[in-house]
């Protein structure tokens, strides 16, 4: 695991929920941060590099570009390696994890439409061959915004 | 504090730029003194517009926020637990405002109960350095909810098998 140095903790508690969108975004985090522009884009670079950051831009919300559903499946421990690749391989999925529990298999299908999206949920039901719990967004309370990071208790 | 549905009205149609817009930025803006100026270069457009876009879109809410997202698992948080909750229907709407509200819930939604297999019509994700903490934290949501809640369990993730953000495909 890379060290951060309490520079690039302070970058990473200050930005992870939000950067200035404006003409030159880099300038204005170097002046909250007080370093140099550079210093900003080459630990933001390096930050990125070793995955740290899983990114540094735009995060898109689904339901405003497209449709999205969390759906879960119960596979057989002995074909959840064969029930995953399945389903990473099924277009429109973009998270899949592992769970512990009877139903051991999480993920989230996108499409372009509702219509395109029931279509690929119909389409994959039918390959693995195992009932989906479909569990659409009703409400949301909290939408991913990130939490205050405990860096004390880090490893 | 606010709750989404997940239909929206205002529904913005992508046009073919903002659609290029997207798949230049998805992995992430350009790491340079002159962001717009680079994906401009890309685009065939003057860095002044693709920024006047970008914004446009943020404002419309197709783009939710713009930050240096932290990747929890690689900083030491091994535990992802997504804590799931039997709340009343008469009460959820409150309570979910209300875990949602717990600094250490990164999202929380409610969902439909699908009977009799699946209970749980809350989600809370919470993450933690060990089980422990993720534990700790799910007793703390459980003080809360008090008698609304009739059952819940925690699925804890033992892979991630697939995670990339929105992706629209060239087509």
């Amino acid at each position: 695991m890379m060290r951060l140095d309490s520079t690039d903790r302070h970058l990473i508690n200050l930005f992870q929920r939000d950067l200035p969108v404006c003409e030159r975004p880099y300038q204005a985090m170097s002046r909250q941060l007080g370093i140099a522009e550079e210093d900003v884009i080459e630990r933001l670079h390096s930050l990125q590099a070793s995955q740290v950051l899983s990114r540094v831009g735009p995060v898109f919300e689904h339901s405003r570009a497209g449709a999205s559903l969390l759906a879960a499946v119960a596979a057989p421990e002995e074909q959840l390696d064969l029930v995953a690749a399945r389903v990473n391989r099924a277009p429109g999925v973009n998270h899949n994890y592992a769970r512990e529990h009877t139903y051991n298999l999480w993920f989230v299908m996108t499409a372009p439409d509702e219509e395109t999206l029931e279509e690929r949920l119909d389409e994959l039901e039918h390959q693995l061959r195992l009932p989906m719990l479909r569990l659409p967004m009703v409400e949301a309370y909290h939408i991913d915004l990130g939490f205050p990071i405990d860096w004390e208790a880090l490893p | 504090m606010s709750i989404s549905t997940s239909r929206s009205d205002q529904s913005y149609v992508l046009c073919a730029l903002d659609r290029k817009l997207i798949l230049a930025t998805q992995g992430g803006l350009p790491l340079a003194t002159d962001p717009w100026g680079a994906l401009g270069e890309q685009l065939g457009l003057p860095a002044d517009e693709v920024l006047a876009r970008f914004q446009r879109m943020q404002n419309a809410g197709v783009i939710r926020r713009v930050a240096a997202v932290p990747d929890h698992y690689r900083l030491g948080y091994r535990f992802n637990g997504m804590t799931v909750w039997d709340v009343r229907d008469d009460a959820i709407t409150d309570m979910g405002l209300q875990v949602g509200e717990l600094p250490f819930v990164s999202h929380c939604y409610r969902r439909p109960r699908h009977l009799p297999n699946w209970t749980y019509n809350l989600f809370a994700m919470v993450h933690g350095i060990s089980r422990e903490e993720v534990e700790d934290k799910a007793s703390q949501i459980h003080d809360l909810l008090g008698d609304t809640c009739e059952g819940h369990t925690i699925l804890y993730s033992s892979a991630i098998l697939k995670k990339t953000g929105l992706r629209l495909r060239k087509s």
